[in-house]
Formats: structure tokens, sequence, C-alpha cells
């Protein structure tokens, strides 16, 4: 493996583990016992578990932690029970569900593609579900009313991006999928639907794009349980999916050629795998509108932390959700001016992203 | 059989003639083709006449030199910027899916329009083209100060992640600035567009200054950016400075891409696109890969605008909208052909 082809991998010099860490093999499930990273991935688990509870806790009628916790259990008291599982619960529980989903999603891309800079927003999905819902914002009267009256913006627009999404996954299949051959369609896919977008938002009125602009950018807003419950059972499908498969995935970082030569079962194991991902953005999208970046910065930053030389999935999903309710408190607490979820993450991941990158470099000169 | 050397160069220097001679020909055809097109003898007259007989002949002059020619020059000029900055951004990251904007210079360009207006009230694009420009660059100058700290400097990597970063810390606060300001919001979606139109010579001569010390220093650059393209410890052992050609690169890219950017709004995807298939022409020698991108570049951008002319008449379709709407699906064929291979 050539310098090159390292970088591409994703495999961070400074922070890649020895390569002592001991293998563990339990009948057909076998793995690398990273202690830190499960250290790193309970703190995480633990972390979001926290942000969750607050989440629900704060408000205009605050509750406490414990009270929170209790009601959870099933333990508390009429009123919180109506305030935590009616009207916050499910504005947190799709935080945690599109978090977890853009996480592993993303961990999932990079490491097919072997590309530290790919996420599911250049296969597509993100800007495909955007084109059609600014369609539907901007263009007002006939069928693109219709449309938007009948089904609703969310669903056609997941329909526009799970549609965007497979034609990319689509028109890169020739005999298997191939890491790059699908992110540059994927680029060119999203370049299109960008320009489509960019087009609407020029010819339209300027207060159908200041509607379109807010639901660009992603939110939480007025999350309802009969979304959730959608938005939870698929993404629990598909994360089970992702488990049985990821074990079989580990030789993809080595390379296509070796991932060959280790059986043809892995081109199959890989197609599932981008497939997951695929739907599991398209979930997420569903369920909060195009989120940005968390996809892209999850995994990075999970690696970091974890000090793992590839995404490491659960610390990826862990993370992802953590960000995202972390931003969504954040934006209706502390700031002074309401603004959707998506603006926060961004603004917080993409910062901690680079403190992480110039604190590994700071290390490695020591 | 394997073709020699001078069959090879003959073959590249063909290809660049070619292009060259292109170029002149969409060059002359976008001085014609508009709201108002023109017979070529017009456009002789609007180009060289000193005095004209009659009303039409004026209004023909007035059309070809304040309309037409700017245009025409600022495509190729900003094509041909958005070119090779592609071609040097996927050299010096060593990434294939690496675009001009990867610095954070089309993030920082529109961060600033979206702030100077908010703040001050601009409503004119004269106003914040300068603002645009100082956005790009300083977007460039923290992304690659922030990578280059400690011993890791200039890793390919680090340096794509930080621009990826600094990246989307710009693009929230331009949203957060636009959703709360209805003014920024309405600039950010004409300047998103991507237009050669618009801009008087006042602003392009300058622009064209910046772009044309960025291209001298990128192409000071090209023999050590193919060895960079070895591996680092490769091109060291054979004597590059490899920090200080990371860097004289970088600010190359940032002129280049800020450049053009303030002047024309972020256009997405020539870079990227013109980078691959000039590479498909002519192997991974950046010493021809990077004309060839500038080039390919101007004649993309120009031909993109033509057609964004024609498309919609009486009205205008943005050529940043064009670039992506045609030669993404042309790309993407040539992808799915399988012509292209990664850095």
């Amino acid at each position: 493996m050539s310098a090159a082809d390292m970088d591409r991998a994703g495999v961070d010099k400074a922070d890649a583990n020895p390569p002592l860490a001991p293998g563990v093999r339990l009948g057909q499930v076998s793995f690398v016992w990273r202690p830190w990273l499960v250290l790193v991935s309970l703190v995480l688990a633990g972390a979001a578990f926290l942000v969750f509870c607050l989440s629900i806790a704060v408000g205009d009628f605050p509750i406490g932690l414990s009270r929170v916790i209790a009601t959870l259990l099933g333990q508390g008291e009429q009123v919180d029970e109506f305030v935590v599982m009616d009207l916050r619960m499910p504005r947190a529980l799709a935080g945690l569900i599109v978090g977890i989903a853009l996480g592993v999603s993303g961990a999932i891309t990079q490491s097919v593609a072997r590309n530290p800079l790919a996420s599911p927003d250049i296969l597509g999905i993100t800007s495909g579900a955007s084109a059609v819902a600014v369609f539907l914002v901007t263009v007002s009267g006939g069928a693109a009313a219709a449309v938007a009256g009948t089904v609703g913006l969310s669903a056609a627009a997941l329909l526009g991006g799970l549609g965007t999404g497979l034609l990319v996954y689509f028109m890169a299949w020739r005999r298997g999928v191939d890491g790059f051959r699908l992110i540059l369609i994927g680029i060119s896919v999203t370049a299109v639907m960008q320009a489509l977008t960019t087009w609407l938002l020029v010819s339209a009125d300027i207060r159908d794009v200041a509607r379109a602009q807010a639901w660009l950018v992603g939110s939480l807003d007025g999350r309802s349980w009969g979304e959730v419950h959608i938005a939870f059972w698929g993404s629990l499908a598909l994360l089970l999916v992702v488990a049985t498969a990821a074990f079989q995935f580990k030789p993809m970082h080595l390379g296509d050629d070796v991932a060959a030569g280790l059986g043809v079962r892995y081109t199959r194991v890989r197609a599932v795998l981008l497939l997951c991902a695929v739907l599991l953005a398209a979930v997420a999208v569903s369920a909060a509108g195009p989120v940005p970046f968390v996809a892209l910065v999850a995994p990075q930053v999970a690696m970091r932390l974890a000090r793992c030389p590839t995404p490491p999935m659960v610390a990826s999903g862990l993370l992802g959700a953590l960000l995202l309710i972390g931003s969504d408190l954040i934006a209706r607490t502390a700031l002074p001016i309401t603004l959707p979820v998506g603006v926060v993450t961004a603004a917080i991941g993409g910062p901690f992203l680079v403190y992480l990158l110039v604190r590994a470099n700071l290390r490695q000169g020591v | 059989m394997p073709r020699g050397a001078t069959e090879i160069r003959r073959g590249r220097v063909v290809g660049l003639g070619t292009l060259v001679a292109f170029l002149a020909l969409v060059a002359t055809l976008s001085l014609a083709v508009g709201a108002r097109s023109l017979t070529p003898a017009e456009v002789w007259h609007g180009l060289f006449a000193a005095a004209d007989s009659d009303q039409r002949l004026t209004e023909i002059r007035l059309i070809v030199q304040t309309v037409r020619v700017p245009r025409t020059v600022l495509a190729i000029v900003a094509g041909a910027a958005l070119g090779v900055g592609g071609a040097l951004i996927q050299g010096y990251t060593r990434n294939p899916i690496a675009d001009t904007g990867l610095l954070g210079v089309n993030s920082g360009a529109s961060f600033a329009v979206v702030s100077v207006i908010a703040v001050f009230g601009f409503t004119d694009p004269f106003q914040y083209v300068w603002f645009a420009f100082v956005g790009a660059a300083l977007a460039g100058v923290v992304v690659f100060g922030l990578a280059s700290i400690g011993r890791g400097a200039g890793n390919p990597l680090t340096l794509a992640l930080a621009g990826q970063g600094i990246t989307v810390f710009l693009m929230a606060m331009t949203t957060a600035v636009a959703l709360t300001d209805q003014k920024s919001l309405n600039a950010l979606r004409f300047f998103n567009a991507g237009s050669v139109a618009g801009v008087g010579f006042d602003v392009i001569w300058p622009v064209t200054g910046f772009i044309a010390v960025g291209l001298v220093l990128a192409l000071s650059m090209l023999p050590s950016l193919n060895l960079l393209n070895l591996g680092d410890d490769v091109a060291r052992g054979l004597g590059v400075n490899i920090v200080l050609s990371r860097a004289v690169g970088i600010v190359a890219i940032t002129l280049l891409a800020g450049a053009a950017t303030a002047a024309c709004g972020p256009i997405a995807f020539l870079g990227l696109m013109v980078a691959h298939v000039a590479r498909y022409l002519t192997g991974p020698d950046y010493r021809w890969l990077v004309p060839y991108a500038g080039l390919l570049g101007a004649v993309v951008l120009l031909v993109c605008d033509i057609v964004g002319r024609l498309v919609v008449r009486p009205g205008e379709l943005e050529p940043g909208v064009v670039v992506a709407l045609i030669g993404a699906p042309f790309f993407a064929v040539l992808v799915w052909r399988g012509k292209f291979k990664s850095a």
C-alpha cells in the first residue's frame, strides 16, 4: 500500500493503535479487542443518554432529571408523564434516531469508499430530497400543491431522496459497486440536484425562498409520534442488517483487490452495506430533513476519539446522536434567536473536527 | 505497441493546440450569441469601429463592448482559474474528489457576502466583490494555517479535513445570517448560482491580476507536484522542500479559486470535472495535466454561459447551474464507462 492509499483510507498515522491489539474469536465472530474503543463508546453512550434526558427535562415547564428518568422507567407522576411522553419524547427520540442513522451511514460510506471526504450527502439522498422539497415549496399551484397536500412535504422529499439515492446506486452498478465509481457518480448526480435547487431558488419568490432555506437546513421542530415510529422501526431493521454485515466487512479497508481475493462474498456484503447507508440516510431525512455534515463529521471525530484506524460504526452512531440532540438542546435554549438544529450541528461539528486535527498534529510533533 | 516518447509529446501538443483553437472559436461565438444575436460583420464592427454611421451600429457597439466582451473575458479567466485550481487541489490533497471549494474558499466568500450585506446593507454586487475575495482568501489562509500547526505540516489528509471542518462552520454561519436577514438571503441565492454577467472591467482586471499571479505560482510548482505524488518520503529523498512546495501550491489555489469565486460566485463541480477529464487526456503528469485543465475549464464555462443565454430566452440561466446540469450527466457517463482513475 502506497502512502497515497494510506491517506485515502483515512489512516491517521498519529492516532493509529500500535499493531499489537489482540484478536478475539467467538465461534464465527472474530474482532480486535480495543479497550480504548470500548471505553470511548461507553462514555459516548452515557453522554448521549444524559443529553437525551436533559433535552426532555429542559423546556417551558422544566422537569428535574430524576423525575425524567423515573417517568422513562414508567414510575412518574401523571403530569410528568404527559409532558415527557407526549410532548417532548418524540423530538428527543427523533434526534437520537437521526443522529445514530447519520453517524452509522457516514461510517459505512467512508469505509467503503476509503475516503474521509465521502458521506451519504454525496450519494444523492440529501440533494435529491432537497430538490424535491424546494420544488414543492417554491412552485405554487397545480400538481405541486396537490402532491404537497396529499403526500406531505416530508414524505414527498423522502421519496425524492430515496429515488435519487437508488439512481446513484444503480448508475454506479457495473458488475458490483466500486467505491470510487460510486462517489464520482454520486458527486455528479448531487451536482445536478443542487443546480436544480439553485435554479428554483433563483427564480422563486423571496418569501418562499426563506421557507425553503429553513427546510434545507434540517430541523426537529414539531415531530409527532407517527413520524418517529416509522423512523424508529426503519432504522432498527437497517441497523440489524448492518450489524450482521459489518463483521464480514473489515477486509474492505485493505483494498478491493485483497477483499476480492478473500472471496466473492465481500462484494455482496459491500453492496448490502452501501444500500443500508443509503436507506439510513433516507430515514434520517424523513425524520429531520437534510441535516448536513453529521454524517461527514461524526465518523471522523469518533475515529480520532477512539484512536481507531478506520471509522468505528458504533461510536460514530453514538457521536452522531450526541451531536444532534446536544445541538437541538443548544438551539432551543441557549441561543438568542431560533435556529434550525442543522445550523448548530455544523457550527459545533466543524470546529471540533479541526480541533482534533490540530491536537493530533501537535502530539505528533512532541 | 507502446508509443514512443516523441509521439506522446506530439499528441499532447496537438491536443493543446486543438483546445486553444476551440477556445478561440467558442469565444467568437460568445460575442455573437445572446438575447440579440449579431452577425460576424456586426461583431467585427462592435469590436474595432471607431465611429458609427447610425444609431443601430452604436447600439451594437455598446452591446459588444460593455456586455459581451466583459462576460467572455471573465468566463475565460475564471474558467481557466477554476480548472487549474481543481487540478492542483486534487494533486496537493491526493484526493480525487477534492474540489476548489475544499479550502473553504467558496464558503468564505459566501459568508463575507451575507455578512457585509447584513451589516452595511449593500445592494450592488460591485460593493461586495472585494469582501468576497477577502473572505475567500482568509478562509484559505485559516485552513492552511490550522493544517500546518505542529509537525504534521501540510499532511494532505489533515488539509482536506481541516478545509471541510472550516467549510462546515462557515456554511452554518452563512445560513444563520441568511435566515435572520432576508436581504442577505436574497443576495446569497443569486451569488450562489454563479454568473459571469453584470461585472465590468473595473472588477475583471484586478481579478485577472490575482489569477495571473496564481497561475505563475502554480506553473512554477508543477515539477515538484509530480514528485509529491510519489509520496512524501520519496519526494523528500529527491530533494523537494515539501512544506514550501505545499504552501506555495495552496497560496496559488487560494488566489485562483478565491478571485474566480469573488467575481462569479461559487461555481461548483467545474474544477473537479475538468481535472478528471484532463487526467484522462494527458495521464498523471501535472506539467501537462494542469494546462489542459485550465483550457478545458475556460472552454466549459464559456460554452455553459452561451448555452445559458440560449435555453430560456429572453431570460438567462446562470452558467454555474448549466455547468452542473450539462457537465454532470456527461461526466457520469464517462465515469460509468470507466474512463477515470483515482488521482
